[in-house]
């Protein structure tokens, strides 16, 4: 997309570049015979633009929502930061600081989204820090060796990419928007992070083990990032229906794990490796990947804050945010003498 | 300029960093398009900032910022009565002309 024409279109498909990937880059604008009455724009698959008239709960939603993607975005920085230093050649380096730099753009991308919808970015970066957002509980799981950010790349991040394609077609325009962006960039993440196990799991037998151990660690917290499940005992009467009645999901978050884990399973016998699941096994009558039970009391406990990183992870941003605060301060200084001067010199 | 009004932000730092709209050109030949926006304390930095944020895969070769005060939008409650005026004048068009179909470069 943007003209670029660096990538080479005949590029093998990927988790992001799918047909409903590219149903969202075509999306139809139809506004001028559809009207401005919200919902008839929801009921014929229309964005809904900033300026727009929406239900307050609307709003609300996707302020939640969106801030809460974006606050995962700089979160999920730190896992992956912490092996920069640390990264095993220089190719690799250059690789993992241009991914974390991704995921601070797509930070951006998020919260100018987000205050489209009348919400300063500041009052978001407060509510982070104070805890009354949240962002992905991935995040609370630390990056103990050098192959877990392979499994970020390819299980996090290809669930996140799951998760983000289907809101390329949000029925909010900027977050759509944002997230084409987005899933573009996610690609490379995904396969960068398959790269690493791959050179892993074919390396010697302790780099062997190193990249089993990252797929034992990660492989069921991936499978709760798509959320409690919608239905049965678990399920926790969520947002997800009203949310997919205002077209903000397009999924069910049972639907999407399915789909994970029907891409992942077989990626992971490419790569030699066992994922921790004794009851994982395809099941030719319903065309699908059968899998084990998640543990939800983990899921609840790492998202009510008892995870392994919840305490460390916000204490950095917040050391992150006020130890950078000269350096915000000098911006506003130095834009403050050139102002006077230019205004000196009319 | 003991009067000056120009807004520089001030204390409450990054609270008060104004918006900028940013434009990307393509590549040569092309109009620059709207591919969002940040906040920055100045032009230079906006500029700064545009490239790292919306051009790291070589998306552009030229970027506009502007700060978002400054531009002038017309209202969407008044879309209909703004545009009116071009529904009616169909004669604009090329196709409203009834010209024999043997005609050539017509």
């Amino acid at each position: 997309m943007y003209g670029n024409d660096v990538i080479d279109p005949n590029d093998p498909l990927n988790a992001a570049e799918t047909e409903s990937y590219d149903q969202a880059r075509r999306h139809e604008d139809r506004r001028h015979e559809v009207g401005d009455d919200f919902d008839a724009l929801i009921a014929a698959d229309q964005r809904i633009e900033p300026r727009d008239a929406m239900p307050d709960k609307y709003r609300q939603t996707l302020i939640r929502q969106i801030a809460q993607h974006a606050h995962s975005e700089i979160i999920g920085m730190q896992p992956e930061g912490n092996w920069i230093t640390r990264a095993p050649s220089l190719r690799r380096k250059a690789i993992l600081t241009a991914k974390v730099q991704d995921e601070a753009g797509h930070g951006l991308y998020l919260y100018s989204a987000t205050e489209t919808l009348g919400i300063d970015r500041a009052e978001l970066l407060d509510r982070l820090h104070n805890g009354t957002q949240k962002y992905s509980s991935i995040f609370n799981y630390p990056t103990l060796t050098w192959a877990d950010n392979g499994a970020i790349g390819w299980l996090v991040d290809g669930a996140a990419i799951m998760n983000q394609v289907p809101l390329c077609r949000c029925s909010y325009g900027p977050y759509a928007r944002a997230m084409i962006r987005v899933c573009k960039e996610e690609s490379f993440h995904q396969r960068q992070g398959f790269e690493i196990l791959w050179v892993l799991s074919r390396g010697t037998e302790a780099q062997r083990a190193m990249a089993q151990d990252a797929a034992n660690r990660w492989w069921w917290p991936a499978l709760m990032m798509f959320g409690p499940p919608d239905t049965g005992e678990a399920a926790t009467g969520g947002h997800t229906a009203q949310s997919m009645a205002w077209g903000i999901k397009r999924f069910s978050n049972d639907d999407l794990r399915q789909k994970f884990v029907d891409m992942t399973a077989p990626q992971a016998q490419k790569l030699g490796l066992t994922l921790p699941d004794p009851e994982l096994r395809w099941n030719e009558e319903r065309g699908h990947w059968d899998f084990g039970q998640i543990d939800w009391d983990e899921f609840w406990r790492v998202l009510r804050g008892d995870g392994p990183c919840n305490a460390e992870r916000v204490a950095h941003r917040r050391r992150a945010h006020e130890e950078g605060a000269w350096v915000r301060e000098a911006a506003n200084a130095y834009a403050a003498k050139h102002a006077e001067a230019r205004e000196s010199a009319a | 300029m003991s009067e000056s009004t120009t807004e520089v932000a001030g204390v409450d730092a990054e609270r008060s960093w104004p918006l900028w709209e940013v434009f990307v050109r393509g590549k040569r030949g092309l109009a620059h398009t709207h591919v969002g926006s940040l906040h920055a304390p100045d032009a230079e930095m906006a500029l700064r900032n545009g490239r790292d944020v919306y051009t790291r895969r070589q998306e552009g070769v030229s970027i506009w910022v502007v700060r978002a005060d400054d531009i002038t939008a017309s209202s969407p409650d008044e879309k209909d009565s703004f545009f009116d005026p071009a529904a009616d004048k169909i004669y604009r068009h090329p196709s409203f002309y009834d010209v024999p179909k043997d005609v050539e470069y017509l």
